[in-house]
């Protein structure tokens, strides 16, 4: 399943227009510049980049939300820019946003999470089916009769999601939908979204700041002034500590440790993930010298 | 000087079937010049702490001293307490309102009722701690990026000269380099100033790096209050709360416990890497 495409981009620009408090053009800033990358079915895709280098804009084509000045988008086969299209797309193509509490709208969680079907006319004996299957898949069916007031950061998000599912959609797009929460709640989100891809097969495309929520994904992309700068697997990506410095980013602090020591001249390989490589590889060259 | 909690305890919706404690029998000193970090999840009372510490919040029971005097005594100044003790709460961005970056930072001195010449005196000096070049001063606001913004948001509250400087979460949002930036000017600032500073974080990393003293709160109580080191022997327990240590305090935990001779004290990575290094004898 993983070789069909998902969504592509072709030499996708974006203009927006600046102008001063008296709406004189100031000039034209690209938000996006000849982006081309494709998205397969079923990939965890992670896009990085520094607050201004296009990420979010690039996203909000993913779903239509913005079209391109120049190039163009397909998603699951259709041009995001015929508007016979629009409906289909945006139902295939759900989006995540950083702050749950601009998501949520029903007074109770189920209701919020039916909303989208029912938009869609989905009959209503199925809708109900349908929330109840989103909310088990992102664990918070036991907070199905909640008010969504009294919910954490987190658990909000994992509702902004489960209504998001509740459309079924092919793919989500998820713009920094941890920014907000504290550890736990970035946990609890990060896990339901690689369940979702992991079990029920669909394409993730997480932006976001936080380098650990990105090492299980399966490609990297690299944003900066509007460019795909780097693209590859995290250990690719992560290799280079100096290059992710340059662009405003970092790397996971474990990674920075094995490139530190390997500096300092320990023979540890490059791109280091997770805590058990780095301590598994420390503990054989320990035990190869005494 | 410092400010004392004695006991101090607030119940949220009191006299009614919703009351909740959100601080309980709190008593903390933060003398002159500590640079603190005050982490816990969301609802774990650290916000409700600080709204505390400047007399935005009364508490239930309990009293607090600034400098010796009870800052909720009839007579005590408690606008004057909130020019010393200053606050910049989370995303202060959203809080800049003027026409232009200058005059954003001139409303809180203006508002002490400072002469037009030390309010501009005050202004420029804040924007300047900063780190703020002067092309910017008489741009909008709104023209700047989202870490400029924030250090015109601290701005604001430096030129009130605070003696304490409260953070909520000044990361929050920013990209790695900002984040960077942001902690790196508010560690110039306790250095340069000797002022007292309190990081309110979600992050052990962040604070790790900083600070002289992290304060832990949960459901309203004080959960641990030491040095860093001592506070991540704790992971364990720290884990319990919805919390973690720094990433490198594992790596040393698992290290020591793969029969490599190491100390687990390391909290950031640079002590990390000198500790395996010795262990390695290189």
């Amino acid at each position: 399943m993983k070789n069909e495409e998902m969504l592509r981009t072709e030499n996708l620009t974006f203009e927006y227009i600046r102008r001063d408090e008296e709406g004189n053009v100031e000039g034209i800033t690209k938000a996006v510049d000849q982006v081309n990358l494709d998205v397969k079915r079923g990939e965890f895709i992670a896009i990085l980049g520094h607050n201004g280098s296009g990420k979010s804009t690039l996203a909000k084509h993913f779903n239509a939300l913005l079209y391109p000045t120049e190039g163009a988008v397909w998603v699951d086969g259709m041009n995001t820019q015929e508007d016979s299209h629009l409906w289909d797309i945006r139902q295939n193509a759900g989006m995540i946003f950083q702050n749950p509490d601009n998501q949520i709208i029903g007074q109770v969680v189920e209701e919020d999470v039916g909303f989208g079907p029912e938009n869609m006319g989905v009959p209503t004996q199925e809708i109900w089916q349908r929330v109840e299957e989103s909310l088990k898949a992102v664990g918070m069916y036991e907070y199905r009769k909640a008010s969504p007031n009294h919910l954490s950061g987190g658990q909000k998000q994992r509702v902004s999601i489960a209504g998001v599912i509740a459309m079924h959609p092919k793919c989500i797009i998820m713009d920094e939908p941890t920014a907000m929460l504290d550890p736990n709640g970035r946990k609890e989100v990060i896990r339901a979204a690689r369940a979702l891809n992991e079990v029920e097969g669909i394409t993730i495309i997480l932006i976001t700041h936080y380098m650990e929520e990105v090492i299980y994904a399966d490609r990297i992309f690299v944003m900066d002034q509007g460019h795909v700068e780097m693209q590859g697997t995290p250990r690719e990506i992560f290799s280079q500590v100096e290059r992710l410095k340059e662009l405003r980013l970092d790397v996971p602090q474990v990674t920075l440790l094995a490139y530190e020591l390997k500096k300092r001249g320990l023979p540890v390989p490059d791109g280091i993930l997770t805590r058990k490589e780095l301590v598994d590889v420390l503990t054989r060259i320990y035990a190869q010298q005494t | 000087m410092a400010i004392i909690l004695d006991h101090v305890s607030y119940i949220y919706d009191a006299d009614t079937a919703m009351a909740h404690a959100a601080l309980e029998d709190v008593s903390l000193t933060i003398p002159d010049g500590q640079f603190i970090g005050l982490i816990g999840h969301t609802g774990s009372g650290k916000s409700t702490l600080v709204q505390h510490l400047n007399g935005l919040m009364k508490p239930t029971s309990g009293n607090i001293f600034f400098n010796g005097k009870d800052i909720h005594d009839e007579d005590y100044d408690r606008k004057a307490l909130r020019a010393k003790v200053g606050l910049v709460f989370q995303y202060p961005e959203h809080q800049l309102f003027e026409a232009d970056v200058f005059s954003d930072v001139c409303f809180g001195p203006k508002n002490l009722g400072l002469s037009k010449k030390e309010t501009e005196l005050r202004a420029y000096e804040a924007l300047k701690q900063v780190g703020l070049e002067d092309a910017y001063f008489y741009q909008s606001p709104f023209d700047l990026s989202g870490g400029q913004k924030r250090r015109v948001a601290i701005a604001g509250v430096l030129a009130m000269k605070p003696e304490v400087l409260i953070l909520d979460e000044p990361t929050a949002g920013l990209d790695p380099r900002g984040r960077d930036e942001i902690l790196g000017l508010i560690s110039r600032l306790h250095s340069d100033t000797g002022m007292t500073v309190v990081l309110v974080s979600h992050s052990m990393e962040d604070v790790a790096n900083y600070v002289d003293r992290i304060i832990v709160m949960n459901k309203g109580h004080v959960a641990f209050d030491d040095v860093p080191r001592n506070v991540f022997r704790h992971y364990r327990e720290l884990e319990q709360i919805g919390l973690a240590a720094p990433q490198v305090t594992y790596v040393m935990q698992e290290l020591k416990a793969a029969g490599l001779d190491v100390s687990v004290d390391a909290t950031t990575v640079e002590e990390a890497r000198d500790e395996i290094l010795k262990a390695f004898h290189m």
